[in-house]
């Protein structure tokens, strides 16, 4: 096998390794950290119904960032929703052995990369352009942008262009990560700059601000019940305060009705 | 009227490009020594300042589940950025919610993750030095946080967390603010802010028992302290002196008048507001509540209702019943004792605009409407009541409430455009321990955006009376109306307008 198969089959292990270790340790940081206080935030959900609609209307519509700014809203949700689309467009490559029917018909899924890259050059457009986004923006921000650009480029050039790679040596090495079969890369250089940055943003996942993506369910704006008046909720932390059920304060001389 | 530093409104609420540092400065007036002490922190900045700093940084996130998950998961979108009235109001790019944030997450990033750590310049990390504290310390004072920017973020990061774990952090290292820690010793020692002595606050409650006498014929009662009442009123103690809040509690005096329930103040728990949120420190705010809670026990009574305040309503509504109990639904030993004495057929607490509120749909209360047709009132949502809390736990109560109980005692509301009311109030300037004058320029700059909002009610429907329930925004706007050329008498208490309407049935009586 080629010493660039081996290096790219290798880096892979690594960033799988480090995307799955330090996305559980930031879960379970997550999780185990005590919510002490109610702060749900208005339009508040009143029931355990409301929170799931709740959900629902910010992670499938991003309706906090459409009242916010119709641009980034535009941007964000072509984004993001083409990136779930071409999810489910490159698992006929990584399924391995036998591929269900379904996954042969996500073929048209792949125009998918239109909306993606407009999304991504708007997002880009804006941290540039708009002072106040100029201005919170780190080289990271940039980066991060310009390394999902690349990849949508490189992957449009072998869908769309003449840059087509050896299909069955994609199939073959991609299922062969997920079986631990692992066969030599195809020979299109392309196809290396084109999975070569996904493995970055997979490793730097857990690292990132792409942590936003497990954050918003752990908001407790987001995530608790406006109910603080018909239930107690008290944390571990601060239930200890009341070992002393006793209220040592002052005493005070009151009249009788 | 000053017409010296008057502020031209523009016709709409314009974006403003950044003016870098236009804010910059060494904040609010610090706490002296003692002022500190009192609340057990270190009278001045403590030698090794940042490793404290970041050990309470440390402390602080893995408590708060806020702070931990707000400082990893924004992605930098800008939502935020022209969300808050102090960035409109000063264009300042470090007014910008996400920009105040990276103020406390570029030191996060530093001490405590790998990127920052290893590659600093990257991702924006930075040191937690001299000049990045006095950023914290001004910049976290110019922050009211009032939540509207986490309307607006798709990550429900809120602002207001991470502002008041700084200034926790700040006030654990010795750097406090004076007007904050002063008050919330005042309410430590003797019950309320204004640190008004109880023969004080007796006298005014008789003087006001006076005035509503000469008034209107009927003896209405402000009783205080009187055990085994049915209600436990706890109001903003500016209520008892301050203009336009006194002419609210004589709005609930009268309320509780024609309903006939027994109520009573107290004068060891005379303060509604708890300034302990402004700080984000769970100890002082919850000794707040438990001065109510001891209050509740010793008068014996069923219900506890507070006043017009916003950042009390917060906390009494949201955080009472994990504080201190005052609450339905506990299930432990310490909650229960206080739970078994209140009225569970009640929420609790209340509000004073759902006691009245429930009079009203009940038919309980009889107003004369023309008496407010002098006025075209609209309604000002205080912050903290409209995103962090509810009223007659019906979805967006909060919003509905109020505007209902004015309505129910004047024939003119109209409300301000849309994007400035409800769940997008913007904060009148002056919450979250910003209500001071060494703060005034700030102040000003802040209330711009509601005051652009009330021209063009002005302008498009003659609107003339500004009704609000929050002892801050009326004392903020009284203070800065007249730089927007308003008549600064034009703010009322919701209860006042409650107060000039509702007729009392012995009056009548009397008549015939």
């Amino acid at each position: 096998m080629s010493l660039i198969s081996i290096f790219l089959i290798f880096f892979f292990y690594v960033s799988a390794l480090i995307f799955i270790s330090g996305l559980s340790y930031k879960l379970i940081q997550y999780r185990r950290t005590p919510a002490p206080l109610k702060i749900p935030i208005a339009p508040s959900a009143l029931d355990k119904k409301g929170v799931l609609l709740r959900y629902f209307r910010e992670i499938f519509l991003f309706a906090s960032l459409f009242k916010a700014n119709k641009w980034t809203w535009l941007f964000g949700w072509s984004f993001h929703l083409a990136l779930v689309l071409l999810f489910f467009r490159h698992l006929v490559y990584f399924w391995p052995g036998e591929v269900p029917l379904i996954l042969y018909k996500t073929e048209s899924l792949k125009y998918a990369a239109y909306p993606l890259i407009f999304g991504l050059l708007g997002l880009l457009a804006r941290r540039v352009f708009v002072d106040r986004i100029r201005y919170i923006s780190a080289p990271s921000d940039y980066l991060m942008l310009l390394v999902f650009i690349f990849i949508a480029l490189t992957g449009m050039m072998m869908t769309f262009a003449n840059y087509h790679p050896n299909i069955l040596m994609v199939k073959n090495f991609a299922s062969g990560l997920i079986t631990f079969k692992w066969s030599e890369l195809p020979g299109e250089i392309i196809f290396v700059f084109h999975i070569l940055p996904v493995f970055c943003i997979i490793a730097i996942f857990p690292l990132s601000k792409l942590l936003h993506a497990p954050g918003v369910f752990f908001a407790p704006t987001f995530n608790q019940v406006d109910n603080a008046r018909k239930k107690r909720h008290l944390s571990d932390w601060a239930s200890k305060k009341e070992d002393n059920l006793e209220i040592n304060l002052e005493s005070k001389n009151l009249k009788d009705k | 009227m000053s017409t010296d530093n008057q502020i031209k409104l523009p016709t709409y609420v314009e974006t403003p490009s950044i003016r870098k540092d236009s804010m910059a400065g060494d904040g609010p007036f610090k706490a002296s020594v003692e002022i500190q002490n009192k609340l057990g922190f270190p009278g001045e900045k403590v030698e090794n300042w940042q490793q404290v700093a970041i050990n309470k940084m440390a402390e602080t996130k893995s408590k708060y589940k806020s702070v931990q998950v707000f400082l990893d998961s924004c992605m930098k979108c800008g939502a935020c950025t022209d969300k808050c009235h102090y960035f409109l109001g000063t264009a300042d790019p470090k007014n910008m919610p996400v920009a105040r944030q990276d103020l406390f997450r570029s030191v996060y990033r530093r001490h405590f993750t790998f990127a920052g750590k290893y590659f600093p310049r990257l991702v924006g990390a930075k040191d937690f030095d001299e000049d990045m504290l006095n950023d914290w310390y001004n910049y976290f004072h110019q922050c009211s946080q009032c939540r509207r920017c986490a309307v607006f973020c798709p990550s429900g990061i809120d602002t207001a967390e991470i502002s008041m774990a700084a200034r926790e952090v700040m006030n654990v290292i010795g750097v406090g603010q004076k007007y904050t820690n002063q008050i919330l010793g005042k309410v430590k020692k003797i019950g309320n802010n204004l640190g008004m002595p109880e023969p004080a606050l007796k006298d005014t409650l008789m003087d006001l028992e006076e005035e509503i006498k000469e008034d209107t014929g009927v003896d209405v009662k402000l009783p205080i302290d009187i055990k085994n009442s049915e209600i436990l009123m706890v109001s903003p103690s500016a209520d008892f002196f301050a203009e336009p809040h006194i002419d609210g509690l004589i709005g609930y005096a009268k309320v509780f008048h024609e309903s006939g329930v027994s109520w009573t103040l107290s004068s060891y728990a005379s303060e509604a507001a708890n300034f302990g949120m402004f700080i984000g420190n769970y100890d002082v705010m919850r000794e707040g509540a438990l001065r109510i809670r001891k209050a509740a026990l010793d008068l014996n009574v069923k219900r506890v209702i507070i006043g017009e305040c916003g950042h009390a309503w917060r906390v009494a509504y949201s955080f009472w019943n994990t504080l201190s109990g005052i609450g339905t639904g506990a299930e432990d030993e310490y909650a229960m004792r206080l739970q078994n004495q209140l009225d569970s057929q009640y929420p609790q607490p209340q509000h004073m605009i759902e006691f009245t509120y429930d009079l009203i749909k009940n038919n309980k209360l009889t107003f004369e409407k023309s008496n407010n047709d002098h006025r075209v009132v609209t309604f000002h949502d205080s912050c903290n009541v409209a995103r962090g809390s509810n009223m007659g736990d019906i979805e967006n109560g909060q919003f509905i409430l109020p505007r209902e109980v004015i309505k129910a005692a004047c024939n003119n509301f109209i409300d301000m455009p849309k994007n400035t009311i409800k769940s997008s109030t913007f904060c009148c300037g002056g919450g979250a321990g910003l209500l001071t004058d060494d703060l005034i320029d700030l102040r000003i700059k802040g209330a711009k955006p509601r005051m652009h909002a009330l021209r063009k009610s002005e302008q498009e429907s003659g609107v003339n009376t500004l009704a609000a329930i929050c002892a801050i925004c009326k004392s903020q706007f009284s203070k800065v109306l007249p730089n927007y050329d308003f008549d600064p008498y034009m703010v009322v208490s919701v209860h006042q307008l409650v107060s000039d309407a509702i007729v009392l049935s012995e009056s009548l009586k009397q008549k015939d």
